[in-house]
Parts: C-alpha cells; sequence; structure tokens
C-alpha cells in the first residue's frame, strides 16, 4: 500500500479521537466510543478515506453495515467506490421479506436480517462495522450473505480488541481492522 | 405517491426507487422502505447531493441523524459540508453521559439521547431522518438542541407524508422534503 507513512499519521488522529468509556455497559468493559470519532470531521473522513483508497479497486458490489453504527461508515463508503449499501438489522426492523441468522450471546442467543433480494448470488460483498470484539454479529453476517449465494470479501472495522481473538471465529475471511486495542 | 421536487429531474428516479410495503408495522400502513433506494447507487447518490447542494453554504456546524435510518443519510451529508455528525439514538445505547427528551406515542411515551457535549451552544445544525410522518421524532430532536443552545437551521428528509401533517408539530422550524407522498 502507498502513503503508509501518511496513512499512520491519519490513523494516530483517528485513534485519538476515540474516546473509552469505563463500565459500559457493564463493569470491567472499557467501551470504546466512536461517536467522539464522529465529531472530528477531518478524522472522520480519513477513517472513511482509508477504507475508500483500500476497496475501491477491489470490484465491491455491495456494503453490508450492521445495526446501527455500522450504518454510520459503510454508506460513505458505499457511495464513494459505487457500491450498494445493504443494512443488516436487528429483528422486525425491516419491513419486507427477510432472511435471518441467529447466533450466540453470552447469555443465550439473538438474531441479525436481510431484505430477500438485496444480495444477488455471486456479488462480492464488504461488511462495514464500528467494532468487532468477539465476532459472533461479523460471523452471523457472513453467514448470511454467504446464505444468498454472495462472497464476503473482506470484513471492514474501525476498531478491534486483539485480546478477544475474535478473528478465529471468522473462519479464514480476511478481517481489516483500522485501530487495535488490547485488553477487554 | 407525487414525485416532484421544483422540478429536480433526479427525484423521479429517488421516488421510483423507494419501495411501498403494505401492513407494515401493522394492517392499513403503507411503509415507505428506503432501503430499496440503497440498492440504486446513483439515486442514493443524488439524494446527497440533493441535501449537500442545499446546505453547504449554510455554515452549518452539526449534522444530527435520527437512529437509525438517520444514521445512514446524515453522515455523508455531514462529511460533505464539512459538518461533525451526532447521532441521536434510543435510550441505554450512547456509553456516554446523556441529555434526554422523552415524546409521545399513539400509545405510551418513547425516548432520544444524545450525548452531553456533543454540540455546543450557539452551533448551527441540520437535522436528518429518512421519513417525517407525524413528526414527534423530529420535534423531540429539535427540543433537545434547543435545550443545549443549538440552533436549528431546518429538518431535512427523504419522505413526507403529507396528509399526517407532521410539520405542524416543528413548531415553525423549516422542513425540506425530497419527496413527497401522501398517506393512503
Amino acid at each position: 500500500m502507498s502513503g503508509s507513512r501518511e496513512r499512520d499519521s491519519r490513523v494516530a488522529r483517528i485513534d485519538a479521537a476515540i474516546r473509552v468509556i469505563p463500565d459500559f455497559p457493564k463493569p470491567g468493559i472499557l467501551f470504546r466510543d466512536v461517536t467522539t470519532l464522529l465529531l472530528d470531521h477531518q478524522a472522520f473522513k480519513d477513517s472513511i478515506d482509508i477504507f475508500v483508497e483500500r476497496y475501491k479497486d477491489l470490484k465491491i458490489d455491495v456494503v453490508a453495515g450492521i445495526e446501527a453504527r455500522g450504518f454510520i461508515f459503510g454508506p460513505p463508503v458505499a457511495l464513494a467506490i459505487g457500491a450498494k449499501f445493504v443494512p443488516i438489522r436487528k429483528p422486525r426492523k425491516l419491513p419486507g421479506e427477510v432472511i435471518s441468522e441467529e447466533y450466540t450471546l453470552e447469555y443465550g442467543t439473538d438474531c441479525i436480517e436481510m431484505h430477500v433480494g438485496a444480495i444477488q448470488s455471486g456479488e462480492r460483498v464488504l461488511i462495514v462495522d464500528d467494532l468487532i470484539a468477539t465476532g459472533g454479529t461479523l460471523q452471523a453476517a457472513i453467514k448470511l450473505i454467504e446464505r444468498v449465494g454472495a462472497e464476503v470479501v473482506e470484513c471492514a472495522l474501525l476498531v478491534g480488541l486483539t485480546d478477544l481473538k475474535g478473528h478465529l471465529k471468522l473462519g479464514g475471511k480476511p478481517v481489516f481492522v483500522l485501530v487495535e486495542y488490547e485488553g477487554a | 405517491m407525487s414525485a416532484t421536487r421544483d422540478g429536480d429531474p433526479r427525484v423521479p428516479r429517488i421516488n421510483a426507487a423507494i419501495r411501498i410495503v403494505p401492513d407494515f408495522p401493522k394492517p392499513g400502513i403503507l411503509f415507505r422502505d428506503v432501503t430499496t433506494l440503497l440498492l440504486d447507487h446513483q439515486a442514493f447518490k443524488d439524494s446527497i447531493d440533493i441535501f449537500v447542494e442545499r446546505y453547504k453554504e449554510q455554515k452549518i456546524d452539526v449534522v444530527a441523524g435520527i437512529e437509525a435510518r438517520g444514521f445512514i443519510f446524515g453522515p455523508p451529508v455531514a462529511l460533505a459540508i464539512g459538518a461533525k455528525f451526532v447521532p441521536m439514538r434510543k435510550p441505554r445505547k450512547l456509553p456516554g453521559e446523556v441529555v434526554s427528551e422523552e415524546y409521545t406515542l399513539e400509545y405510551g411515551t418513547d425516548r432520544i439521547e444524545m450525548h452531553v457535549g456533543a454540540v455546543q451552544p450557539g452551533e448551527r445544525a441540520l437535522i436528518i431522518d429518512d421519513l417525517i410522518a407525524t413528526g414527534g421524532t423530529l420535534r423531540a430532536a429539535i427540543n433537545l438542541l434547543e435545550r443545549v443552545g443549538a440552533q436549528v437551521v431546518e429538518c431535512a428528509c427523504v419522505i413526507g407524508l403529507s396528509d399526517l401533517k407532521g410539520q405542524e408539530k416543528l413548531g415553525g422550524r423549516p422542513l425540506f422534503i425530497l419527496v413527497e407522498c401522501e398517506d393512503s
């Protein structure tokens, strides 16, 4: 990748703009809050530009964004690279016919859904979300997309928590993380 | 559905890309589904371009987007006009200290929240959502922004349901609609 030094300085600013909130949603968790990144126009723009530079020549047909913070980062990337944007949502939010995929939580299960017909068989898909932790939601999204016969080219995240070894759950699908952190 | 927005030739394509889903979320409702607009890259881009053309010279400091579909349209506009993006969210989603505003539903109440410090007194704000129906959510968003001392310059929606007279709830704040629809 050309200009790696330039990319490094943008990443430092992006990293600095992300706020850490202790004990959210529960004690012991250090929550990475990207809303403060969105208040820094240049850093927000840089984060999108880095994704666009990476994906614009990869013939991506679809950017799939995971509700809700994936809706913030996915559409600007989709618009810049000429791709469709497809929202992947919590249950009962999408009005039309859906396909859904269940996934396991620490306690119990949850479900994500996508509209039937939004993604066609054979299309090349980029999944975007703000953060990967255990990778459970992302893995469910990969399964959904593969079930309709499309190809997940990569998963792109603003933030990755390396300690949680989330990458191992994604079954060999490449994961690109802009800012990595250690610790839960 | 009527289509014209001051005769802009891009609007008919935007209008045509929005799907109607009958009886969602309950019988008798004709739900306007913007997800099909997001599958038409040119039409999605045009909708953003129309907003950007309208607001880029208006010294907008903040684009506030209402969860969740406001997160799809707000950030591309914010990025293009050099503004911050501030998500306005359902309760208990934002990790930091929040201000919240309650509003009335057909049955019961709901709340929207914003991070303390995201918007400064005196800042000029644009609120974006995909659709205005009764205007209750938009009115709550206006109240929140004005409580922290911001000036709401305009509310912008892709779709307006004219029969529901949502504009009346906005207390005189300007409303800009791309596609006007009759509710029935």
